[in-house]
């Protein structure tokens, strides 16, 4: 077998044995759905009326933004879960064997895809209750799922090297919340970005957050016709400025990550 | 007979800890090193090392052939390890995490499958083991942590205080296992806290503290360091302290230790049974009346308490870290 093939095959068991835990634990896909059920109804109900969208609907203008909020804050699970396996002494366990040293962070990775794309399931159906609605054709709304997901992946290595740095499920929470709150606020996620002051509106129009909603309301034709264009690179390339940072996220986390797993003993 | 494991020189310092100060170990092959000391000696430290999950900061270790910090991988294929505490995956079944085990062991998967109930078998969780590991009791969990380490067969075993949390009848179908696995050729470092373990089951035993060796050998050699026999007699009168001390005095080969509150001597003597059925006759032949009587040999408790004691205190008296007991004589003073 050659190495990339071992590679594979391990990260493909050790993503099993995440899944066997989804389907083991289901409080945790209770929260996982109803969480972004609750997050579309509040925003929907509670700023809805309070938020002006030139041209269009604030629930269609929502959909996108609550999405690229949920898989980023999914990308925790990735920290949250290394973070569990290196204090249970797990991760110990996994270094003891002659498997491939990526394959544990491989798999997690990976099946952290499935929690991400459940919720943008859950989310999108609630969406198109309240009023969400894609005007693109079935392609391009594939495509903007697809980027949603890749952007979370990219995330879930950023929060797997957090995760093997600080084992502990509590920091790992905490960390996220400081950082992801202010990624998924100070962007065009709840709010259009000229109703913000201007050092914030800068920082958002170039917060990758921002572009990949961008890059979701124009794949799933949420932008209202008559919307003028974007004035920064960032939001007017919103797909490939997503896919940069995907790219830098994927190549400083991941062998970042991998070097912590090496060398991660338990404390 | 070549050794299997072969460490020299080992050092491993945490912040303001040294973990272990230059620590050497060899265990040939198909026997069983016991590696005993006190919280904090170094053990798990030495393990992990040895297990590659932690890189020296000094010194080297070949396992199986196997260079620990040059071919890592070439070791864990080698090795199996069931570490302190019990690393198991709770969600899944007793036989899920075997058969995970196996997978990354590259067994494939019918074999895999084979040797996890193989294996339940074997540690008594066959009822239990289609159950999530959640809801096993503690001692079955390190069953299972157990099986784990010995999925692929490993000729080379590390078992961090394997019988913790087994209650005695567990201990003993343990003690079974690691010495089929013994006889069947695999060559085992063993940590343990219950002496009597070692006892049972190493053939050789380094004992360590503060990262140090501070004694080695086997465990007869051991509790002769220590010191030899004893009698310990306690008479039913108060008044007949004093003469059976006079009594003994003729027999002890060292000082006679008295406990008047419970009316006890302890002699240190030589020539065992026949010593003391002589002393009985003279304690009859003076009218004491003995209530009991007994001849006991150094225990290995004896040895660990005496060794790492001593420790403590030469350490409290120097200030530092110190030399360590590590002759004979120096641990007959610290028996005394
Ligand atoms: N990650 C770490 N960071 C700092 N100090 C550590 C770390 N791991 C171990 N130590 C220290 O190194 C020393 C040796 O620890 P080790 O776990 O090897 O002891 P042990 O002999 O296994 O003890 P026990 O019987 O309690 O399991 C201890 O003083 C411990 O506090
Ligand atoms: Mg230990």
């Amino acid at each position: 077998m050659s190495q990339l093939m071992t590679a594979l095959g391990d990260g493909a068991v050790v993503a099993k044995r995440n899944v066997i835990k989804i389907k083991r634990v289901p409080e945790i896909l209770v929260f996982v759905l109803l969480s972004p059920i609750m997050f579309v109804l509040l925003f929907a109900f509670v700023f809805g009326g309070a938020i002006d969208v030139a041209g269009g609907s604030y629930r269609e203008f929502l959909i996108a933004g609550i999405l690229a909020q949920t898989v980023v804050f999914g990308a925790t699970f990735t920290g949250a879960g290394l973070a569990d396996d290196m204090q249970k002494g797990i991760i110990d366990r996994f270094r003891s064997l002659p498997m491939s040293r990526s394959a544990v962070l491989v798999g997690r990775t990976s099946s952290d895809i499935i929690y991400n794309a459940l919720s943008i399931t859950i989310m999108s159906l609630t969406g198109l209750l309240v009023g969400w609605a894609i005007r693109t054709s079935f392609w391009e709304a594939a495509a903007g799922f697809g980027l949603l997901l890749l952007f979370a992946y990219s995330i879930s290595w950023i929060m797997a090297y957090i995760g093997l740095l600080v084992p502990s499920v509590e920091v790992i929470n905490n960390a996220s919340f400081m950082v992801i709150f202010p990624l998924t606020f100070v962007a065009n996620t709840f709010v259009p970005l000229e109703t913000m002051p201007s050092a914030l509106q800068t920082f958002a129009e170039w917060n990758p957050v921002s572009a990949v909603t961008q890059a979701a309301r124009e794949l799933f034709g949420n932008i209202p016709p008559g919307t003028p264009e974007p004035t920064v690179w960032s939001l007017q390339n919103p797909i490939l400025y997503t896919l940069i940072w995907v790219v830098i996220f994927i190549a400083i986390f991941a062998p970042l990550s991998i070097r912590q797993y090496k060398r991660a003993a338990r404390r | 007979m070549t050794n299997v494991i072969e460490a020299s020189g080992l050092v491993k310092r945490y912040k303001d800890v040294t973990a272990l100060a230059g620590l050497d170990l060899e265990v040939p092959e198909g026997t069983v090193l016991g590696l005993l000391g006190p919280n904090g000696a170094g053990k798990t430290t030495a393990v992990s090392i040895l297990s590659t999950l932690l890189e020296p900061d000094e010194g080297q270790a070949i396992v199986a052939g196997k260079d620990v910090r040059k071919d890592p991988k070439g070791v864990r294929r080698l090795i199996g390890l069931s570490g302190q505490y019990a690393a198991v995956d709770e969600h899944l079944t007793g036989f899920e995490n075997l058969d995970m085990i196996g997978r990354l062991y590259h067994l494939g998967k019918t074999r895999s499958r084979e040797r996890a109930r193989e294996l339940l078998e074997i540690f008594d969780l066959t009822e239990a083991g289609d159950r999530p590991v959640k809801t096993y009791s503690g001692g079955m969990r390190r069953r299972l942590d157990l099986a784990g380490a010995i999925v692929a067969e490993p000729p080379v075993l590390f078992l961090d205080e394997p019988s913790s949390g087994l209650d005695p009848r567990s201990r003993v179908d343990l003690w079974e296992v690691i010495r089929d696995l013994v006889t069947e050729g695999a060559t085992l470092l063993l940590t343990t806290q219950y002496l009597e373990e070692a006892d049972q089951l190493a053939d050789d035993i380094v004992v360590i503290d503060h990262g140090h060796e501070i004694a080695h050998g086997s465990s007869d050699q051991l509790k002769t360091q220590v010191g030899g026999e004893r009698i310990e007699v306690t008479v039913s009168e108060l008044n007949h302290v004093d003469t059976a001390h006079e009594i003994l005095t003729t027999f002890a080969v060292g000082e006679i230790r008295i406990d008047h509150h419970s009316r006890g001597l302890t002699a240190p003597i030589a020539g065992g049974a026949s010593t003391l059925t002589q002393a009985l006759r003279d304690l009859d032949a003076r009218g004491v009346v003995v209530q009991d009587v007994g001849l006991r040999r150094p225990t290995l408790d004896d040895v660990f308490l005496s060794l790492t004691g001593h420790v403590a205190e030469e350490e409290a008296a120097a200030g530092n870290g110190g030399r360590r007991a590590n002759r004979p004589e120096e641990l007959e003073e610290a028996s005394r």
